[in-house]
């Protein structure tokens, strides 16, 4: 009885996430990647259906136009190149302010950890939105920013600052450094301190020691860190649309402006799948890493 | 205050540690020690935790700066001298290996922070791998080798660079009982071919005498007696050190007899008095304790036959008792003997013969005699 229990609970306790998944991401996967292969048409819903019957038989219509779309534009692939590039440097941002507050907060005294990682989790209670609003407030031409620096006389005209690429560098590292943090700190707070000894009992001085024992120990906290930043950077639409520039948009703004402006659905949809496509291959580069690491700590 | 010319003596005292102090707040976890290394000699802190040997090697290696006193090794004072500038490795009781590297990448590491030659750095790699029997497993990481081979690959880590000193802590500790008795020898065999110092931590006292040409007992950051084994087991120094070192039956007693050759002591405890060779100075009526190992008490039925040339009657070195318990260990088997004051004593007896006629048996009523040159007089 007390068997069955637990076997049924067992199955209950997968049972849940697998039922999420499958309902909330598997089937709306099925169904955009569905719509990815129609044309538009003025009805509702506004794209072809896959099936057709012509003379009492089912008829497969697979229509590429989409995707051939997607290259024949110019617009859509230098998107994806700004949204891969404003990621990729926001990631490498996060990275480089990241790590050393990760670092010293795993190096600091047991106390006073969970304060400070207290205060990295702590901006998550204001709502995102009116983070984002509030660098608005910052960078624009007679914002706090300008406006200091004017009062300082270290400028005599206002900068630049919002509608930059620097903006959107500065919404994406604020809003996802935490992301960056928690993996890398997870990672470097099990760091065995016996071996940076035992690399400075060896000879090396304390900066070798951090290349040659820490670094490549935090390469996996790095990986998932990295992925945690880089993932949703590419398809950001908020901070962009508020920070970012007028002339280059990134791909998750052509999708939102392809589904609601242009009602193109099929288009928005290919759209999608290609930004999926582009982000499965570092999340199994990561898998197979985590696998890796799994196999070593055996 | 100690200012001995560094040259003066170089090889009586090859590491010299001077009015050694380090605090930890509060705690004073190693008090004053000052102790001399010989060059080449296996040296063994011995002591329980919290006895301060650990902390002792850790200001060696550099790790811990003292609160006060000095660190010579070489002649060179270390006060002033980082970890990665010290002619000194260390083993690590958890090996500390770098995971992330194959065993020759870990080996090699020291040699690459001096900057050698790639081939130099194989060719010395190879030797010292080859040296403790891992020629094989360089390609492997550590955790794909068993503990006792990591135990090797740690010690040709830190045996590479050829140190002045090789600091061990606990060098034996994680690994099973056979395998320890057998890589105690091994490493006394690498010890002498490369003719490095050794300085061994333990809390082990069979591996400390078997390592040890000299042995350093700990006590509460203190030095409580420094010897060569045999020293330390035959002629402890006090009640601490015959006490942590083997086991020891310990009367108290008052001196009653202060002769030229020989002391008497007056042993309530024990019921009789001992008789001893004179190895301490002490006065008349001064409280000491008797210490005798067990293994030097004769077990026997006959008073006559155990006390050998005592006179009947003169209950000198002599108690009657009663078996209690008996372990056979093989080798040789301990009795616990209740005698008849009703304190317990120990005594070890080899099995000599395979199946003595008559053995011992528990409650059987016994006598136990010993040597004047047995028991050892502490004065504290």
């Amino acid at each position: 009885m007390a068997r069955l229990t637990t076997a049924s609970g067992r199955r209950l306790v997968a049972g849940i996430p697998t039922l999420w998944l499958l309902v909330l991401f598997l089937i709306p996967f099925i169904i955009v990647f569905r719509i990815s292969f129609s044309e538009v048409r003025l009805a509702i819903p506004p794209y072809t259906p896959l099936l057709t019957w012509r003379h009492g038989s089912p008829v497969l219509q697979l229509h590429w136009s989409a995707y051939r779309f997607l290259f024949t534009d110019a617009l859509y692939v230098s998107s994806y190149l700004y949204s891969l590039k404003v990621a990729a440097v926001s990631t490498l941002c996060c990275l480089a302010v990241g790590y050393p507050m990760a670092y010293c907060i795993a190096r600091s005294d047991a106390a006073m950890r969970p304060v400070l990682l207290m205060l990295i989790v702590l901006p998550f209670w204001t709502s995102f939105l009116l983070r984002v609003y509030a660098w608005i407030g910052l960078l624009k031409n007679n914002g706090v920013i300008n406006n200091v620096l004017m009062y300082l006389g270290v400028i005599h005209h206002p900068l630049a600052l919002l509608q930059t690429d620097f903006a959107v560098y500065i919404g994406i590292v604020y809003s996802y450094l935490p992301f960056m943090i928690l993996p890398l700190y997870a990672n470097l707070e099990k760091h065995d301190g016996t071996l940076l000894e035992a690399a400075a009992d060896l000879g090396a001085r304390p900066l070798r020691a951090f290349l040659r024992v820490t670094l490549p120990q935090s390469f996996a906290g790095i990986v998932a860190g990295s992925l945690l930043v880089f993932i949703p950077a590419v398809g950001e639409y908020v901070i962009p649309t508020l920070l970012g520039r007028t002339d280059q948009i990134m791909i998750g703004r052509v999708l939102s402006d392809e589904f609601f402006e242009n009602r193109d659905w099929p288009v928005a949809s290919a759209v999608a799948i290609v930004i999926l496509l582009l982000l499965v291959v570092p999340i199994m580069l990561f898998q197979r890493l985590e696998r890796r690491q799994l196999e070593a700590a055996k | 205050m100690n200012a001995m010319p560094p040259a003066a003596d170089p090889d009586s005292a090859y590491v010299r540690i001077a009015n050694l102090t380090k605090r930890f707040g509060d705690f004073l976890a190693v008090d004053d020690v000052s102790l001399d290394i010989r060059r080449g000699e296996i040296f063994c802190l011995l002591g329980g935790s919290g006895s301060g040997k650990t902390t002792l090697l850790r200001m060696l290696a550099g790790f811990e700066l003292p609160s006060a006193g000095t660190i010579r090794i070489d002649g060179a004072d270390m006060s002033a001298i980082p970890p990665y500038e010290r002619p000194v490795n260390m083993m690590f009781q958890s090996y500390a290996l770098f995971p992330h590297m194959s065993v020759e990448r870990n080996v090699a590491f020291g040699l690459e922070q001096e900057g050698l030659g790639r081939d130099q750095i194989r060719r010395q790699v190879g030797e010292i791998l080859d040296i403790v029997k891992m020629g094989g497993f360089g390609a492997r990481k550590p955790h794909q080798l068993s503990g006792g081979q990591r135990q090797r690959v740690a010690l040709a880590r830190a045996l590479v660079k050829r140190p002045k000193l090789l600091l061990l802590d606990e060098p034996l500790a994680a690994l099973d009982k056979k395998l320890r008795e057998h890589t105690q020898f091994e490493l006394i065999n690498i010890q002498q071919r490369l003719g490095v110092t050794f300085i061994v931590v333990t809390h082990d006292q069979e591996e400390a005498m078997t390592l040890g040409t000299r042995l350093g007992v700990m006590n509460h950051g203190k030095i409580a007696q420094i010897g060569t084994p045999s020293d330390i087991y035959e002629s402890p120094a006090t009640r601490f050190v015959a006490d942590f070192i083997g086991s020891v039956n310990m009367f108290e007693g008052r001196v009653s007899e202060d002769g030229a050759d020989c002391l008497r002591i007056q042993c309530g405890e024990l019921g009789c008095t001992v008789r001893a060779e004179r190895t301490v100075s002490c006065t008349r009526g001064a409280t000491v304790w008797t210490a005798i190992r067990p293994e030097k008490i004769n077990i026997s039925r006959q008073p006559l036959a155990a006390a050998g040339a005592q006179q009947a009657g003169s209950a000198e070195n002599l108690v009657r008792g009663t078996v209690r318990g008996i372990a056979y260990m093989g080798d040789m088997s301990i009795y616990l003997v209740q005698i008849d004051s009703g304190r317990m004593m120990r005594v070890t007896l080899p099995n000599i013969m395979r199946g003595a006629e008559r053995p011992l048996a528990r409650e059987e009523s016994v006598w136990l005699s010993w040597h004047g040159s047995s028991p050892v007089i502490l004065t504290e």
